[in-house]
């Protein structure tokens, strides 16, 4: 039997979760005996793939599927469970995996559980561990149904090497006009910028930068660590970033290797939305803020003495061990 | 316009997580519930429908008779009338069949319910709704035009924002976005003085089968004290990060 995971693409390269889904999914099948499948889309070379453990990729090649359609898309990894008969399909928690895990499970009459972090608790009865109320508890989530369905939370896993040679095979799923309801106008995208579901790190202001002229302390600190930026919630609020940069529990949410908050105090919505981030970094002037109760690392400095001076001297690091 | 929105009865954003019961039951005693942050953005979009365009706006919710001070609220907001399915929401699909058979049954033709709710986070009931009518779905919806049937949406993606055309009946996974937060409504004294006469189904649910089980919470590992660097070193941040934590 083969486990199915959805190996998500943009602009031709996999998506680095993709690669994570694999190195999570090899695991489960070595210790439950069974194989790794993988589809990709418009994709066409597959190769790399092989890399994460992965036995047979399924090559979805098809023009009408070159802008993201949730249902045809879910149509498309319907089919390449059931051709595989797979009992397990994994998907990311990317912004488009989250939207067609509900209607793949749906179509495969599946248990369905999103957020999943770490490998499952029990297989039999089928037990994974999940991120719930907004990362302050973890559940265990029991799936009853034969079929499932997981979203893996990003950065939960990791991502391993497991040289292989994986069978690339043609897969042409049937797709209807019907999946074509929602038809994609047009998409506005910062080109060559980090994206927060992708980034290792992030970096985040707060109210502390004291207005958007100052942004540019961010993006420096982000552009020496090749981060992402984002924001608090009052700062997306008063406009002075795009809400896409809200990270926090009605933003998005942030699972990175360093998250790095700069004049944030720490309020517990905020803290809610960072807190799956593995290493927290705080930097305000406040050492009441309560960001630091919950921060790995903090400096108590103004933000406009410290930020040039750590630019400064990452650039000065980076330099040195790259 | 019919439009359905579906309210989920969670604790307040700032509440303390505590669980009982052998840590299998989460702990209400002395949690606010409120309205789900993400329902509240639409919730706010479908009032301005009805004010703007004329729309009638009901108010959904799977849940035993505690949850019915949140629809009240609902109300009080403005929406006309409320629905409540008189079961324990045990899982995403069992609310989602819940709710698709009181679209089926009302015949509405624009649902919106949050991207996820703050409690369990699923974010699975949107898409498992649209999923079992077979309607179209715009998922993380952050701005929404009705004309006529015609629709269009904006979804947030991964860095950045797409536009799609499509149209009604639709269902919306809905946020932060389709209003902004300024643009919330605390109910006034008429609101709350019209809310208790308007109209409050009980629906009894319909059988259907819960595919998962929450079996167990858990609460992290309680953390380490922060290390305190001082903004004259930084070198040793830069250390700490490299060598300690190895993230750079």
């Amino acid at each position: 039997m083969s486990i199915l995971i959805y190996a998500e693409s943009a602009e031709g390269k996999f998506k680095k979760v993709a690669f994570e889904l694999a190195s999570y999914a090899k695991k489960i099948a070595e210790t439950s005996g069974q194989t790794v499948t993988a589809l990709t889309i418009n994709m066409s070379d597959v190769s790399e793939l092989s890399k994460y453990g992965v036995d047979k990729v399924l090559k979805v090649t098809n023009d009408k599927l070159a802008n993201f359609t949730a249902k045809a898309y879910a149509d498309a990894v319907k089919q390449a469970a059931e051709k595989e008969g797979a009992k397990l399909i994994l998907l990311s928690s990317t912004t488009d995996s989250l939207y067609l895990a509900p209607l793949v499970s749906v179509a495969l009459n599946a248990g369905f559980a999103s957020n999943v972090v770490g490998l499952p608790v029990s297989m039999s009865p089928f037990q994974v561990k999940r991120n719930a109320f907004s990362n302050k508890a973890f559940n265990i989530t029991e799936i009853a149904t034969d079929v499932k369905v997981l979203c893996l939370g990003k950065n939960s896993y990791g991502i391993f090497e497991n040289a292989g040679a994986a069978a690339a095979e043609d897969f042409a799923p049937s797709i209807s006009d019907a999946d074509f309801g929602v038809k994609v106008q047009s998409v506005e995208k910062g080109s060559g910028k980090v994206t927060i579901a992708d980034a290792d790190v992030v970096v985040s202001g707060g109210r502390g930068m004291k207005g958007p002229e100052n942004w540019g302390l961010i993006e420096d600190l982000a552009a020496v660590l090749g981060a992402a930026t984002a924001c608090s919630k009052p700062v997306s609020d008063i406009g002075w970033r795009p809400h896409s940069e809200h990270v926090g529990q009605t933003g998005k949410p942030v699972a990175t290797n360093l998250y790095i908050a700069v004049g944030i105090s720490g309020a517990i919505q905020h803290i809610a939305g960072i807190n799956s981030s593995k290493v927290k970094v705080v930097i305000n002037s406040d050492a009441d803020a309560p960001f630091f109760k919950v921060a790995d690392y903090g400096v108590v400095g103004d933000a406009f003495e410290v930020l040039p001076k750590l630019i400064e001297k990452l650039k000065a690091f980076k330099a040195q061990n790259s | 316009m019919k439009i359905l929105v579906c309210i989920s009865h969670v604790p307040d954003t700032t509440s303390k997580i505590n669980f009982t019961n052998g840590d299998s039951e989460f702990d209400t005693n002395g949690v606010q519930y409120v309205i789900n942050p993400n329902d509240e953005f639409g919730l706010t979009r479908a009032i301005w429908f009805q004010e703007q365009q004329g729309a009638n706006v009901t108010v959904v919710n799977v849940g035993g008779p505690d949850t019915e001070p949140t629809l009240r609220r609902a109300l009080a907001i403005g929406a006309n009338e409320a629905i409540r399915v008189n079961a324990n929401p045990t899982d995403g699909m069992f609310v989602a069949k819940q709710l698709a058979e009181v679209i089926k049954t009302g015949g509405y033709d624009l649902v919106i319910a949050g991207r996820e709710s703050l409690d369990y986070n699923g974010g699975m009931v949107p898409g498992m709704i649209a999923g079992i009518l077979g309607s179209n779905f715009v998922n993380s919806c952050i701005d929404l035009k009705v004309e006529g049937t015609s629709v269009t949406a904006v979804r947030e993606i991964d860095g950045g924002k797409e536009t799609v055309s499509t149209s009604l009946p639709l269902i919306v996974g809905g946020q932060k976005g389709l209003v902004e937060e300024k643009d919330l409504r605390i109910p006034n004294m008429r609101g709350i003085m019209t809310a208790r006469t308007k109209a409050l189904q009980v629906l009894e649910p319909v059988s259907a089968d819960s595919n998962t089980k929450a079996v167990k919470f858990e609460k992290p590992a309680p953390k380490s004290a922060v290390k305190l660097i001082s903004p004259d070193n930084l070198d040793e941040l830069i250390n700490l990060l490299h060598n300690e934590a190895k993230v750079i």
